[in-house]
């Protein structure tokens, strides 16, 4: 016991020594955190829509001149032909089209509901985001304007116009909200896994490790005194990037924090782990570096749901998905962080994370084990 | 009893046989010089016997106990200063000492006193807070060795401890060394120079795996007292050696340095022949006179009878 608590002293003493260090372990995920939740919330101004109008009326015009004379939109065609919209949207001409039904005008005149589509190129989803947002609110607008001017006193409020959204390329559109909590998961593993790897390779490198070979450390205290430090490196990474996402991109926090704590523990025991195995397999820092970036990371990034979302990949493709740990923690952090549900939604995956934790670490101290020789 | 006993030790890697049924024993307070060309396989011997690396085959005990059953144990008993730079660069010469003891075990009173000795031997008393990595290469040789007998063990294997050291330093160095035999500790050391094998008590010639020779340096160097070899300086040592090789009183010749080594047949005590087959051919010699057999001549002998070149 003795022996870790000097193992790991050591480790804090050359990681504060290390200049490149503290950037990385603590500057990094903030400066992350911000690009992307700026990056998120960037104004955008002249989206460029393209406007179907099958109607024809001046009622529909009416809707148009609102596009028009809003300042985030520039009405780049009017045309009665559907087919248009794919051309001039596959061109990136347009960005997003507002298709008006034939007949709006009668119901809007009737007083009854009717419904407008509005498409948006999903491909960049932080435009059409807030494009769609936009177009929302200006069509709400234009509802709340035909119903207080054509409504006799005492009629009832039917007759509102309905807009309904479709977004292509890319349906599940990737806002500030649902950006943040991936980032946490990612930032861990970047942190723990690289850096942990790293480490390890390091003092193989170097012939420290053969030298600590030869104390009376024992197998167990030397994989717990490597990687500890960097858990606790990744603890607070949790609680800088939380504090963050809640305190400054005002994120809420709709679940348990303590849950999401206890379960970015058992995260981590899979990133540790994963960074142990890596430091098993490589020679060099910088291969360790290149295995688990290119051979771990990149892999579990795209398979993970963290860009595209696991139901559009093909079915082949689905069940890898479940070898991924990120697939998992992502799983819960936004069951967490957005939808406020707790273990009862998510155990399962909460004990495969777990399972998959303590089977890498297992097979990385296997592993470690047997290139003593 | 011997610190140290091998026994047909064997290592391989996959088909290839680094140590190849080595035997030898190293005696209680002994230095005993491992002497090779690279890649002899020296520092796989070291590390077998020092617990971290399985024999192939073949026995060794270490301080009495059997390196392969119980390589924890002989782990404990025993420093080690590996090939490599063994230290934490970025810790400072204090955390470093602080850091291997507190590894060792040892309890904060022994540490503090084990601490004050390693900084007094390496003579960094007063550089305590030094970055390791700011060292120079005496000094840090001297800090890694007092790291690893922290734990005073009995019996202390150092790999080529002085590599790339100047030569003030690998004679402090090898002071250190002969205090701590002095003192009943037994050393085992590896090294590529040829005069620090000098310093030991008895030595073991490594090549291609084997051991090719074994004794006191003196012994070894007896192997040549019945031959006489004359040292030739030449401003063109290569021709000189076409134009010597075969002479009959010749046996062989090998460059040494700058210059040559001209091996005598037993019996011929004679330089008038050489002097008249270099003049012969027009090669100028600046000098020709009789030396003594070195370790160098005994390890290129044995490397050329082993039937191998040395690096
Ligand atoms: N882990 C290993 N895997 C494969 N081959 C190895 C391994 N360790 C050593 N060898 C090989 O075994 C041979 C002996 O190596 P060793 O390090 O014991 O030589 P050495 O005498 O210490 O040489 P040097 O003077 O260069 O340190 C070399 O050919 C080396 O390439
Ligand atoms: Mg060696």
């Amino acid at each position: 016991m003795r022996r870790l608590l000097f193992l790991i002293r050591k480790e804090f003493q050359e990681l504060r020594r290390n200049p490149r260090m503290f950037p990385v372990i603590f500057v990094a995920p903030v400066v992350q955190l911000a690009i992307l939740g700026y990056a998120a919330t960037t104004d955008v101004k002249n989206v460029p829509i393209v406007v179907v109008d099958a109607d024809r009326s001046p009622v529909s015009r009416d809707l148009i001149g609102k596009f028009e004379g809003s300042p985030y939109f520039s009405v780049v065609d009017v045309t009665s032909n559907d087919g248009d919209v794919q051309r001039e949207i596959e061109s990136r001409r347009a960005w997003m089209a507002l298709t008006i039904p034939p007949g709006y005008g009668d119901a809007i005149r009737n007083r009854r509901p009717v419904t407008v589509q509005i498409v948006a190129d999903g491909s960049d989803s932080n435009s059409a985001g807030v494009g769609l947002a936009y177009a929302s609110s200006l069509i709400a607008e234009k509802a709340a304007e035909i119903a207080l001017q054509r409504r006799p006193p005492g009629a009832p409020t039917i007759g509102s116009i309905e807009a309904r959204i479709r977004v292509w390329f890319n349906p599940q559109l990737l806002s500030q909200h649902f950006m943040v909590p991936g980032v946490l998961a990612l930032l861990l593993m970047v942190i723990t896994t690289v850096l942990g790897a790293m480490s390890v390779v390091r003092e193989k490198e170097l012939g420290t490790l053969e030298q600590l070979n030869v104390t009376p450390l024992k197998r167990w205290e030397l994989t717990v005194g490597k990687l500890l430090p960097f858990g606790v490196i990744g603890i607070i990474d949790v609680l800088l990037v939380v504090a963050v996402a809640v305190l400054w991109f005002e994120i809420p926090l709709r679940g348990s924090f303590p849950l999401l704590f206890g379960l970015s523990l058992v995260y981590l025991l899979c990133t540790l782990g994963l960074g142990l195995f890596v430091s098993t397999i490589s020679q060099s820092q910088q291969q360790a570096m290149m295995t688990a970036v290119f051979f771990f990371m990149f892999p579990m990034i795209y398979l993970s749901g963290f860009i595209f979302p696991i139901e559009n990949m093909p079915a082949p493709i689905r069940p890898f998905t479940y070898l991924i740990p990120l697939r998992y923690y992502l799983v819960i952090v936004r069951g967490i962080f957005l939808k406020g549900v707790g273990l009862e939604a998510f155990w399962k995956d909460a004990l495969l994370m777990l399972g998959w934790g303590v089977g890498v670490l297992m097979l990385a101290t296997f592993r470690s084990k047997k290139t003593l020789g | 009893m011997p610190a140290v006993t091998v026994r047909d030790l064997t290592r391989r890697f996959g088909p290839f046989l680094a140590v190849d049924h080595v035997s030898f024993d190293v005696e209680q307070g002994e230095i005993f010089g491992f002497l090779g060309s690279n890649g002899a396989g020296k520092s796989t011997t070291i590390r077998m016997l020092c617990g971290l690396l399985k024999p192939s085959s073949g026995t060794a005990t270490v301080g009495g106990i059997d390196v392969g059953r119980d390589p924890e144990g002989v782990k404990r008993r025993i420093g080690y200063m590996s090939q490599r730079f063994s230290l934490y660069e970025l810790l400072t010469v204090e955390e470093n000492i602080t850091f291997f003891g507190g590894l060792y075990g040892l309890d904060d009173r022994t540490l503090a006193e084990r601490r004050a000795f390693a900084l007094d031997m390496a003579g960094l008393k007063g550089r305590e807070r030094t970055l390791t990595r700011d060292l120079a290469g005496g000094w840090r040789q001297r800090l890694a060795l007092g790291c690893a007998i922290l734990h005073e063990p009995r019996i202390l294997f150092l790999d080529e401890p002085t590599g790339g050291v100047d030569p003030v330093s690998r004679r402090q160095f090898w002071l250190l060394i002969n205090r701590l035999s002095e003192s009943g500790v037994t050393v085992f050391v590896t090294t590529h120079y040829l005069d620090e094998a000098e310093h030991c008590h008895r030595l073991a010639l490594m090549h291609s795996g084997r051991i090719a020779a074994l004794g006191t340096v003196s012994e070894l160097k007896n192997v040549f007292a019945k031959r006489a070899v004359v040292e030739v300086r030449t401003a063109s040592p290569m021709e000189a050696v076409r134009a010597l090789d075969d002479l009959p009183s010749v046996e062989k010749t090998s460059l040494f340095g700058t210059a040559l080594h001209v091996w005598l047949r037993p019996g011929q005590r004679a330089t008038e022949p050489l002097r008249e087959r270099l003049d012969g051919l027009g090669i100028h010699a600046e000098s020709l006179e009789f030396v003594q057999p070195s370790l160098e001549d005994v390890f290129m002998d044995v490397v050329e009878r082993a039937g191998g070149t040395a690096a």
